[in-house]
Order: C-alpha cells, then structure tokens, then sequence
C-alpha cells in the first residue's frame, strides 16, 4: 500500500518539475511574444519605425515633452519621460537616433491612463531623442538632443 | 526564476501613480565576451499592467531599455486598497507577475 503511494507520489513530482520548466521559459521559442513588433524594433530611423507601426509622415508637435536632462553621465541608463498634450493620444514610443536599432520602447495608452511614461534607456552616444505619439490616428514627435559623456553599450 | 519586481502604487489627487522596479539583464546582443563571442539578446519584451481586470498598460521594449527597467505611469479609476498588477515577458519566453496594493 505505501509502495503504490510512493510511486503516485514520484509520478507526480516528475509532472511538477515538467510543468515547472516549461513554465520557467526552459523551451524557448514556444511561449514567444506575439504581439511584438520585430520589425519596429529593428528599424534604423524614426520614418522606418513609423512605417513598420502602419502610419505614414509623422508631424512634428509641440504638445509633446520630453524630460529628460541635457547631459547624461552614464549613457547606460538614462531617464527619459514623456507626456503628450494631444487629445485621443494611443501610443507613446520612445526612440534613440543614434542606438543601433532606433526604437527602445512602446507603450500603449488605454483610455483613463494618462498620456504620460517614464522609463530609463541606453544610449551609445550623444544623439537626438525622439518622442513619437500616436493621437487620433495619425502619428506626431517631438525631439531633443541629449548628450552623453559616457556611452551605454561599450563591454 | 528572476527577481521579484518592486511595485509602487500611490494615489496623487484622484490618479493613480505606479512606478515599478524590474529586476532583468536587458542584454541588448551588442556586446561581446571577453573570447570575441557576441552574448545573445536577452530583454523584457512585453509588459502589461492590470488594475481590476482592466489592461491599464501595454508596452513593447527593445534591448535599450536599461538593465534593472523602471517604468512609472499613472492611470485614473483606482482607488487605495485596490490591487495593481504588473506581468513582463522576455525574448526567452520566462514570464513573471507582481502585484501591489494601491495606498
């Protein structure tokens, strides 16, 4: 009887750690994020990232801020916030000019969540920051120029 | 199985104010060993937040997003006491959900 139940036991054990694995990401490729926009994310310049996000020309604007400080010491983390003043405002992404793929970050705005994020980026060099919005369907940025003094990607 | 986040939910006036600390490498694929090897991209790709069953926010993060990411937003219909809930998704699939209690 506590033979049978041993083995009950041991069977279920190896399920658990079966479960556990899979569930820890030790099969990558199968739990892959759908919805994430490789192509965006892998554009070189603010007109490819907007292209591959389906919009056309984006607009300049001045309803959108970047905070964000002049000068950067460390280019490894930078604090980058941006709000939008735009009305029916979707989408926020946050792009790095000179970083080997432009676009760090995208964020979706959910009606009753303020047009507002802040996050903290790498920078490999001093470069032009660009804020892009999404408000009402069409696409708008903003820019500025933040300088670092030591870059985010060296080894 | 990586680190807890650290969630901050506040009320300011009559909107709620998140800021969350994600414990994460975000190796960008850029950077090579110290044998000349490029160490493969590993990074938070999808983070969503929860309140009540509701998405709040969705995001998508490149590898430029810095190690350890903070994010902070702030989103309206909260009230103290309730929950918020915040899950990322790496490039290698590995997931983890945090919440916190808005104060």
């Amino acid at each position: 009887m506590n033979r049978s139940r041993r083995k009950a036991l041991k069977t279920s054990g190896g399920l658990t750690v079966l479960s556990l694995a899979m569930a820890s990401g030790l099969f990558p490729g199968l739990a892959a994020a759908a919805d994430w926009n490789k192509v965006a994310f892998e554009a070189k310049s603010l007109q490819d990232v907007v292209k591959a996000m389906g919009g056309a020309a984006p607009a300049e604007s001045k309803d959108i801020a970047i905070t964000s400080p002049d000068i950067a010491e460390n280019g490894a983390v930078v604090p980058v916030a941006v709000a939008s003043k735009l009305g029916k405002t979707e989408s926020i992404a946050i792009l790095v000019e000179k970083n080997p793929n432009a676009l760090a970050a995208s964020f979706d705005i959910q009606a009753g969540t303020e047009p507002f994020v802040s996050t903290r980026v790498k920078m490999g060099q001093t470069s032009n920051v660009h804020a892009l919005v999404k408000a009402d369907g069409k696409y708008y940025y903003t820019t500025k120029e933040i300088k670092v003094t030591l870059g985010g990607c060296g080894g | 199985m990586a680190d807890p986040m650290k969630i901050r939910a506040a009320m300011a006036g009559d909107k709620v104010v998140v800021k969350v600390l994600m414990a994460h490498e975000m190796e960008t694929g850029q950077r090579k060993d110290s044998a000349g090897k490029t160490i493969p991209a590993w990074f938070i790709q999808n983070v969503s937040a929860m309140h009540n069953g509701r998405t709040v926010l969705n995001a998508q993060w490149g590898p430029a997003v810095s190690k350890n990411p903070f994010l902070e937003f702030r989103f309206s219909g909260g009230k103290s006491g309730e929950k918020v809930t915040v899950t990322w998704t790496d490039n290698r699939g590995e997931k983890r959900t945090d919440e916190a209690v808005i104060s």
